[in-house]
């Protein structure tokens, strides 16, 4: 850990930030491309009509939030008690919040396709439901953060709760989906997972690997945010 | 560098020994079986209280230090063979926060029966020099050792350290008996009654027993800290600014609990800002500043008239 | 084996004994809130049947933080952690002792705000209480084992008293619903095999988090 603070400088010396970040400059131009292909060159689905679009940017931010983010946040936890790499601390710092981001599109957009086709604006959908409760996970996560002062603390605070997290998640999956099970919804037209049509699933292929690029170029861009900042706390402890 | 240790860590990792991470009750065991050694220990040695800090006869029994470092020797592996007699031995011990080197590079040693008076301005690193040696911090470079087992050294170190440290570490809402006493079953030892009446003896403070603590005043409250620090003889006492609060009996009464704890064996570390009280009973002496030793010496060769003007040369810019 | 355990549960509930201030401002939390939830509802359109599984539990969860607060306060005061942590006890130790202490006063806040229920809601209990019992105790552990890990953290942090709520309610929420669910079915009537799968999801969420709760509560208290 020593040793690492030790290489902090300069790392951050090395790395000039004029130097445009060509990862997300293209992962930005992916979906856009994405968007232009869902609105412009993707057939319009007869039940649900036009939002049923939303479709390609829900699904992929969920998939990707979900299984992605927070299995990064959950693994670098775990591995960050082992081996008290602080690097592993700042990747599932930007992970975390990342994951928050991609969730709180999931709930954005989930409603919104929601209202036209369930004829509601919140039905406690099984998915909807656990990615909500892991949204708010995320967020009590992002708050024990920047309460902790002491930084070795605040590392070992957040990887517990990470880990901890990762217990907790197929918990609720149980619970929410027994409780739905249990009790059957107001009619609802469930969005089944459909035997998509070719060009659905390409779209949806599409869409699915801009935000996997999105995803890397961000976090990417974050971890080397909180690497900027601990180098530079690091300095002030060292000039105090 | 980095390569190495976490080369080292994943070693740890695959080892035995790192089971304590799976496995809470497999280690509980371990620690339980520390806590046997200890008792094992606290009973040969049980009578060090005898009523008004009279001293049991010297030379009777083996030193205490190397008695315990061959009982964990024989239960549980002790990596290397300690030094005979050697209570503290410090090697190039250093301790950062961040990056901020608290102490560093600090190297001393202290044998049965010696203690160190440890001066030094505030923020010279001396609570954390007592913490690292009461295992409460893991020291992050260097070779420390406390009664032959290595830190940082779980249980069995701490079974060997009793701390008295500049917060009373007391529950207020209790009585001053029972609080001595829950620390002295917490070690391990045989009658934590008889042996919280006789610290709290050994103390002057036996009439207040039964008061809870929180109805003491702050003289009386440490009295009852420091019977709660020797309550298990241990074999190292770290002594933050035992002297703060106390009243002329009551620091006669701790130097007299300290002289008698020292002629059984134990070996003192003693932190204070009054050169007076600590060349009392020191052994040696050291100048801690900005987490280094400027100057270390032994009691003989002080000159105690001439002692503070070093001191406040050595310390002096910070001071 | 668990002395250290057991000695720290002691200590923890003879301080409790000696002050009782924690108990009874808990007691005195969760039987106002029995009493203003039936007041809030209208009972013509809500039957005390639909309501009292949910009361019951959202009361519990409040009611058991609130102890919390106290469980590692007492240890801050002082520094007495330092007393704690420098005694040749394992962390598990700790933790089981704590966790045990407050287990013992989440559950003693239940023996009486269960039996308010019943009576301010009219309810008609007959043998199922042992049941009912069970759910709560059952439900009581994974509750206290989440809470007492994070009260350990959020003591150490600043807005101790706004995070833990925030931090510990969705640890919370399977242990809250299957409870909750489960209530339902007993105080309904209902046989008791429609509670098994909640009851399934309570034991696991317990053997789970009391373990991992256990095992990684060292690094909450290490420096």
């Amino acid at each position: 850990m020593e040793s690492h603070a030790r290489s902090l400088p300069e790392h951050t010396s090395a790395r000039p930030e004029s130097r445009p970040d060509w990862l997300l400059l293209t992962a930005v131009l992916a979906v856009a491309g994405a968007l232009v292909r869902i609105l412009w060159f993707t057939p319009v689905e007869l039940r649900q009509g036009v939002a049923q679009k939303i479709f390609y940017l829900h699904v992929p931010a969920a998939f990707i939030g979900l299984y992605f983010a927070c299995g990064i946040v959950a693994v670098s936890s775990l591995v960050y008690l082992w081996l008290r790499d602080e690097r592993l601390d700042l990747v599932a710092e930007s992970a975390a919040e990342i994951a928050f981001l991609f969730l709180s599109v999931v709930l954005v957009t989930g409603p919104i396709w929601g209202k036209p086709v369930w004829g509601t604006w919140w039905s406690w959908d099984a998915r909807l439901t656990l990615s909500l409760f892991l949204w708010f996970v995320l967020l009590g996560y992002m708050l024990l953060r920047s309460a902790v002062e002491d930084r070795s603390a605040r590392a070992r605070f957040s990887a517990v709760m990470g880990v901890l997290a990762a217990l907790l998640v197929p918990f609720i999956h149980m619970s929410v989906y027994l409780f739905r099970t249990l009790h059957p919804m107001p009619i609802i037209l469930k969005p089944e997972r459909p035997s998509l049509p070719n060009e659905m699933l390409v779209t949806l292929l599409v869409s699915m690997g801009a935000f996997a690029l999105l995803f890397a170029a961000l976090l990417r861009r974050r971890y080397r945010y909180a690497h900027l900042r601990e180098g530079v706390v690091a300095r002030e402890e060292e000039l105090a | 560098m980095r390569e190495r240790t976490r080369a080292t860590r994943i070693l740890l990792i695959l080892s035995p020994g790192y089971k304590d991470l799976a496995f809470p009750i497999w280690l509980i065991a371990r620690e339980d079986a520390g806590v046997r050694i200890r008792r094992d220990h606290a009973r040969r040695a049980g009578k060090h209280f005898q009523l008004n800090g009279k001293a049991p006869a010297r030379g009777r029994r083996t030193p205490l230090a190397p008695r315990l470092a061959s009982r964990y020797r024989s239960t549980v592996s002790a990596p290397t063979p300690p030094t005979a007699q050697l209570v503290v031995s410090a090697e190039r011990l250093s301790r950062s926060y961040g990056r901020r080197r608290a102490l560093d590079n600090v190297s001393f040693t202290l044998e049965q029966g010696q203690c160190l008076a440890l001066f030094g301005p505030n923020g010279a690193g001396k609570t954390t020099l007592l913490r690292v040696l009461a295992g409460l911090l893991r020291p992050s470079g260097g070779e420390v050792s406390v009664a032959g087992v290595p830190l940082p050294g779980g249980a069995q170190v701490r079974a060997a350290v009793g701390l008295i440290s500049h917060q009373s570490l007391l529950y207020p809402a209790l009585t001053a008996r029972e609080n001595v006493e829950f620390a002295a079953s917490l070690h391990g030892v045989p009658n934590p009654g008889a042996a919280a009446l006789a610290a709290l003896t050994a103390l002057r403070i036996v009439e207040r027993a039964d008061a809870p603590v929180r109805s003491l005043s702050r003289g009386m409250q440490q009295r009852v800290s420091i019977a709660r620090a020797i309550v298990h003889s241990p074999a190292l006492l770290l002594l933050d600014e035992p002297y703060t609060g106390l009243d002329e009996s009551g620091a006669r009464a701790l130097t007299a609990v300290l002289r008698e704890r020292r002629e059984n064996g134990a070996a003192l570390l003693l932190v204070t800002h009054n050169l007076h009280e600590g060349l009392e009973l020191a052994t040696q002496a050291a100048i801690l500043r900005a987490g280094r030793f400027v100057r270390q010496d032994s009691r003989s060769s002080i000159d105690a008239d001439a002692y503070p003007e070093i001191y406040r040369e050595l310390a002096g810019a910070l001071h | 084996m668990l002395e250290g355990a057991w000695l720290i549960a002691r200590k923890d509930l003879s301080i409790e004994y000696r002050t009782r201030s924690a108990f009874l401002a808990a007691l005195a939390f969760a039987l106002v809130s029995v009493v203003v939830f039936r007041f809030a509802w209208d009972p013509t359109t809500v039957t005390a049947l639909d309501l009292a599984p949910g009361v019951l539990w959202v009361i519990f969860t409040f009611s058991g933080l609130l102890g919390l607060f106290r469980s590692f306060g007492v240890e801050l005061a002082e520094g007495a952690m330092d007393g704690l942590l420098g005694a040749p006890v394992s962390r598990e130790a700790i933790f089981l002792g704590k966790f045990s202490a407050n287990l013992v006063f989440v559950v003693a806040v239940q023996a009486v705000t269960i039996p308010a229920v019943v009576l301010f809601y009219n309810l008609a209990l007959g043998s199922e209480w042992i049941a009912l019992a069970g759910v709560a105790v059952l439900a009581s552990i994974g509750l206290v084992a989440v809470g007492t890990l994070f009260s350990a953290m959020a003591l150490n942090t600043r807005m101790a008293e706004l995070l833990l709520p925030v931090l510990t309610l969705p640890f919370f929420v399977p242990v809250v619903v299957p409870a909750a669910q489960a209530t339902v079915v007993l105080l309904g009537g209902r046989p008791i095999v429609e509670a098994l799968p909640w009851l399934r999801i309570l034991l696991a969420f317990d053997l789970v988090f009391l373990f991992a709760c256990t095992s990684v509560f060292r690094f909450t208290v290490e420096e």
